[in-house]
């Protein structure tokens, strides 16, 4: 045997394996692939919105209502200079470009998303954290999220926009509540398992803390089943975020998001269809990219994970 | 199996009670006065005296819980100042469009997806499975509303088989009926398929794999009754279990699609209370609605009997 081979048996270079292995089989994961592919353009084209091509979406201008996709017509600069400027996707009744819009949206879309994903994670690890580790808080803990879960969640964030004021935070947290007793159940079941291992054991015994159990010990080995779960909710609240602005319960309108884009143009949808379609189809196309990634995520981290339902 | 039935049933009072509870302290929570909230824009002084009063809003917290649940327990869900009535009576007018509505969608979706995914899982890796497979991620991505739109321009615009909105009762003809129900069933019925034929199709896959199969095959057994009566009998509880959970998704999807067909019910009836900021409305659709998911789910719960007769209750 060559120190070569004494080196590939070494615990050390096994581990590194390991997770040298998991990263490839990510990598070469279709799903993954187009998925992710799919979502770094699209985050890109959040970033550099700017720079697409595109106008300051409030800009409007009578002179240009109701402009076909492709066509031109003018577009008034807010210091007041009036450019020619080719509208790709249309304009809408006020005037707007309808391209600029959606491209904007994007940014919106995706905020909301990720950021109501991670609430929604950051408040279900903690309540599931609690519920599996501490035995006394388990069964009231349940309870609750088995009545928050009997709400269908459209519902319960159409009503808590409604009655907090209609912001970017507001929207985020009513997305994010319905999501968390989802987390928690998932959270907690992994954490009634893992609080079996020998390593959990050992560190009982050796007086470690219960927080330093929980957030060092169980909480690393959770990672993966939380990822995936964290792709869905994203895709779920882009798709609730797009509903509320729909229906007229999202984001104020002057902050261009496609549930928006689409609320305004829904009126005038027999005469002027790319109001609608435009932001539908960015809209489905970005949620089906983000599932698509997740489906990925979750064959390569964990094939035996339940499905989400 | 009485007894499992009080069981039961006993077991969603807890959860009834927590959705009320939940339901309660939405509105109490929340900054503002709530008496204000639930008199509306356009209410006078002695109307929000008025509900002060009755809710007994100076009291403590629980003892406005408790009034508030008598009610409730009373049927009296509070009345709405926007559409002056009271909120039970509003919830009743709105009942029959979505009911219908919601049953003519669960019907398309089940005798689409159940026999969708048995095929799939019985050619499991052909054409269909794949086929199978990838509608339903699309199925979950494009949301109902563009879903609705797409639907509407290619039958109602460019086709003109159906009409584009509104809604005909079924008292007045069951043909016009089924002429606007149709379309709007179709679009809501579109992600429940896809939940339901993909656990159909695994829930098979699994009962394919074992002995009994290969013993009704080895039988002799024409194939089709292998599939129904053996494999697809074994795989019904986890099909009944997504459908009476896809419920929560059908009532999101309900509020939408009403919204986009113009259909009078009550996800109309949630719109519209929320954008006139009509609280006792959409507490009493909340309320209403959890309680029908809780009690779907209790009665499919009660169906795994009639699937699987090992269960004995």
């Amino acid at each position: 045997m060559g120190a070569s081979d004494y080196d590939a048996l070494s615990v050390g270079s096994a581990a590194v394996r390991r997770q040298n292995d998991a990263w490839r089989r990510l990598r070469a994961n279709w799903s993954v692939r187009l998925g992710g592919a799919a979502l770094a353009i699209l985050i890109c084209v959040a970033l550099a919105a700017p720079w697409f091509g595109t106008v300051d979406p409030t800009l409007f201008d009578a002179a240009s209502r109701d402009l076909r996709p492709g066509e031109t017509g003018e577009i008034t600069t807010l210091d007041g200079e009036t450019l020619e400027h080719t509208f790709l996707m249309g304009s809408d009744s006020f005037g707007r470009d309808i391209y600029s819009r959606v491209v904007y949206g994007t940014r919106i879309s995706l905020l909301v998303g990720v950021l109501s994903a991670a609430v929604a994670l950051v408040f279900g690890i903690l309540l599931g954290l609690s519920a599996g580790y501490l035995r006394r808080l388990d069964g009231p803990l349940m309870r609750v999220m088995d009545g928050l879960m009997a709400i269908p969640a459209i519902l319960l964030a159409i009503a808590l926009v409604a009655l907090w004021k209609a912001s970017l935070l507001t929207v985020i947290v009513a997305i994010a509540i319905p999501e968390i007793p989802r987390v928690t159940r998932l959270v907690r079941s992994l954490v009634l398992t893992i609080r079996e291992e020998p390593y959990v054991e050992a560190a009982v015994a050796l007086g470690t803390s219960t927080p330093k159990i929980m957030f060092a010990h169980i909480l690393p080995n959770t990672i993966a089943p939380l990822l995936v779960q964290g792709t869905f909710i994203c895709a779920s609240a882009i798709l609730v975020e797009a509903i509320l602005s729909f229906l007229g319960v999202g984001l104020p309108p002057d902050i261009p998001t496609w549930g928006n884009i689409m609320a305004e143009g829904r009126v005038q949808f027999i005469a002027y269809p790319h109001n609608v379609f435009f932001p539908g189809v960015f809209l489905a196309v970005t949620v089906l990219a983000v599932n698509i990634f997740g489906d990925g995520l979750r064959d390569t981290l964990d094939p035996r994970m339940a499905r989400r339902l | 199996m009485w007894a499992f039935l009080a069981r039961r049933l006993a077991a969603t009072i807890p959860v009834l009670l927590i959705v009320a509870v939940l339901v309660f302290l939405m509105l109490r929570l929340t900054p503002g006065d709530p008496a204000a909230i639930l008199a509306g824009d356009a209410a006078t002084t002695e109307q929000i005296a008025a509900i002060r009063a009755s809710l007994g809003l100076d009291r403590p917290l629980p003892a406005q819980f408790a009034i508030w649940f008598a009610n409730l327990l009373a049927g009296d869900l509070g009345e709405s100042f926007y559409f002056r009535m009271k909120v039970t009576a509003l919830i009743g007018q709105r009942l029959e469009p979505t009911l219908a509505l919601a049953t003519l969608t669960i019907v398309i979706a089940v005798a689409v997806a159940v026999p969708l995914g048995v095929a799939a899982a019985w050619r499991f890796g052909g054409w269909l499975d794949r086929a199978l497979m990838g509608f339903s991620v699309l199925g979950f991505s494009v949301p109902v509303f563009v879903l609705a739109y797409i639907l509407i321009y290619i039958v109602s615009l460019k086709l003109g088989w159906l009409p584009v909105q509104g809604y005909q009762r079924l008292a007045d003809g069951p043909g016009p009926f089924l002429r606007h129900l149709i379309l709007p069933a179709i679009t809501l019925s579109v992600v429940y398929i896809a939940l339901i034929a993909r656990v159909t199709r695994a829930s098979v896959l699994e009962a394919l794999g074992e002995d009994y199969i290969r013993t009704a095959r080895a039988k002799g057994l024409p194939e089709l009754r292998v599939l129904v009566r053996h494999a697809l009998a074994n795989a019904a509880v986890p099909i009944a279990t997504v459908i009476g959970i896809g419920i929560a998704l059908l009532i999101g999807g309900v509020v939408v699609t009403e919204s986009v067909y113009a259909i009078p019910g009550l996800g109309r009836l949630t719109v519209d209370a929320v954008l006139a900021r009509d609280f006792p409305t959409i507490q009493g659709v909340i309320l209403f609605f959890s309680f029908a998911y809780v009690l779907v789910n209790l009665v499919v719960d009660l169906s795994y009997v009639f699937f699987d007769p090992r269960i004995r209750y």
